[in-house]
């Protein structure tokens, strides 16, 4: 099996689970809500409602499709597809594990090992905003409108303080960009200097100021609660997707669904270590290396499925911003805090070394 | 070979783009050409192996100032109806200035020598790591003057923005 083919195939997967995980989320967040609410939630469809998502996009597909009169149409089916891309094309960079070994030939668990990964991500993130300006400007709509112009200016300032916090993680690391050096740095040598375990050695035990702002960034950027202006239903009808339905409506839904999973994962990579989970190394030591690889997957997984539930519990915990404290959170307070913690980070590290 | 392939087709979408971006009745479809012009020239810095230089034209044009540009042309609502009637003065004034600028890039083409694409020593040359060094050693004084006058700007735009007291 060539090189290429393997990497083919890995882009079919990666795609496939995003959906997958994207699908089950929408049940999770319902089963979760109903929890939270003390209600059972979604039972009917199969065993335990298993088969609720399904059922939800079928349904979807067989709405009418309703694109306005007075929209430009050429646009307004644009803005989902191009939601949709951007919400696929950041898992490209991620390592989701261990490389896998098949008849001496290694494979690497990520699609592009590009020495600017971290900002590759923070590109395809600032591209996101044009899904929601191009679909809430073409839908001809004062509300749409209006949503989209929340979002991207809600993106717009977040980005900034996000970017700001992952640079004090890129002064650890040596200065690489690259997300597989970032994470195999985090499974290599004592936490503290002294605490020996291997695969614990994570940014965050180092970093909590700038997790704490790169976490609530990724809420903005994901317009979840309690950031979810562009679309507050009781200020804004629907937001930037007042005037979808049918399937497009779903590509808006489902990408946001998406980029809570890719959010998840650029957290765990960044901040829990990516795949290295504690006792890596023993673990190498006594159990084949395919077999560890495929614990490195799943111990990833379990990190992102950790933060899928985080972003659950978060939105049906806390009520919504209101939008003045939403900028001033932002820009008065995530920004400078962020800017203090790269100074004092590169000031610990000139100082006092690693 | 194949990488001269990839330059004629980036090539062709950056210019086609660009005429789009002129030619477009909309200011909206202008800004969405001039998106794709920005990304057509993001490759060609890539297939120059400035990984860099593309990502992060990619992050500061598409991803902030269009954004901004998209803004500003979404709320105005421009319109083919409301778009004012140009004079026939202006409209000769703009193809005496027009004129003259081709004039004077066909002299600047006319006396350059066309020389061979000479391909970078070391492939890391566009990398984060050296494009930094760079900066931070040899380019040290225009790269501080570049940041003083974005501070210029900024505190510029601050006040502008701030509401005055009555």
């Amino acid at each position: 099996m060539s090189i290429l083919m393997f990497k083919g195939i890995l882009v079919l997967v990666l795609f496939l689970v995003s959906l997958g995980i994207a699908a089950y989320s929408t049940y999770a967040e319902r089963k979760i809500a109903a929890f939270l609410q003390d209600r059972i939630g979604p039972d009917r469809a199969g065993p335990f409602g298993l088969l609720q998502p399904i059922a939800d996009g079928v349904k979807m597909f067989l709405k009418e499709e309703i694109i306005p009169t007075v929209s430009d149409k050429l646009l307004f089916i644009l803005g989902p597809s191009m939601f949709m891309l951007t919400a696929l094309m950041t898992s490209a960079v991620i390592p989701w594990g261990k490389p896998l070994e098949f008849g001496g030939v290694t494979y690497n668990l990520q699609v592009a090992d590009i020495n600017i990964g971290i900002l590759y991500i923070m590109g395809v993130v600032s591209l996101g905003v044009y899904g929601i300006m191009i679909g809430g400007w073409a839908s001809n709509n004062k509300f749409a409108l209006l949503g989209a112009v929340r979002a991207s200016s809600q993106m717009i300032s977040y980005e900034l303080a996000m970017g700001m916090s992952v640079i004090a993680v890129l002064l650890m690391t040596n200065g690489s960009l690259s997300l597989n050096a970032i994470v195999e740095s985090q499974g290599t040598g004592k936490l503290y200097g002294f605490i020996n375990v291997s695969g614990i050695n994570w940014n965050v035990f180092y970093q909590p100021a700038a997790f704490i702002i790169f976490l609530v960034c990724a809420f903005a950027e994901c317009n979840r609660t309690p950031f979810d202006l562009p679309e507050a239903d009781s200020e804004l009808i629907g937001g930037f997707h007042t005037e979808y339905s049918s399937m497009k409506l779903g590509l808006y839904l489902f990408a946001e669904y998406i980029n809570m999973f890719i959010s998840s994962t650029v957290i765990a990579c960044l901040f829990f270590g990516g795949y290295n989970f504690p006792g890596i190394e023993y673990a190498s030591t006594v159990l084949p290396a395919n077999v560890v690889s495929l614990i490195s997957v799943a111990a990833l997984f379990g990190k992102i499925f950790f933060f899928i539930f985080f972003f659950m519990w978060v939105r049906w915990t806390l009520p919504r911003f209101r939008y003045d404290q939403l900028m001033r959170l932002g820009w008065q307070m995530l920004m400078p805090i962020a800017i203090i913690n790269v100074l004092i980070t590169g000031a610990v590290i000139i100082f006092f070394g690693n | 070979m194949s990488s001269q392939l990839i330059f004629f087709m980036l090539a062709a979408l950056s210019i086609i783009s660009a005429l789009f971006v002129v030619f477009s009745r909309s200011p909206i479809y202008s800004v969405l050409w001039l998106i794709v012009c920005f990304f057509s020239i993001a490759g060609h810095y890539v297939v120059l192996n400035a990984q860099f230089l593309a990502i992060v034209h990619i992050i500061v044009y598409a991803g902030a100032i269009m954004v901004l540009m998209l803004f500003t042309v979404m709320l105005l609502n421009l319109n083919k109806e409301t778009e004012p009637h140009k004079t026939n003065l202006i409209k000769f004034a703009a193809i005496i200035t027009g004129g003259m600028l081709m004039l004077v890039l066909l002299a600047a083409m006319r006396s350059t020598e066309l020389t061979t694409y000479v391909a970078p020593e070391r492939m890391e040359t566009g990398f984060v790591q050296n494009v930094g060094m760079k900066l931070f050693t040899d380019f040290m004084l225009p790269f501080e003057m570049t940041s003083v006058l974005f501070i210029a700007a900024m505190i510029g735009a601050v006040v502008l923005a701030k509401k005055e007291k009555h």
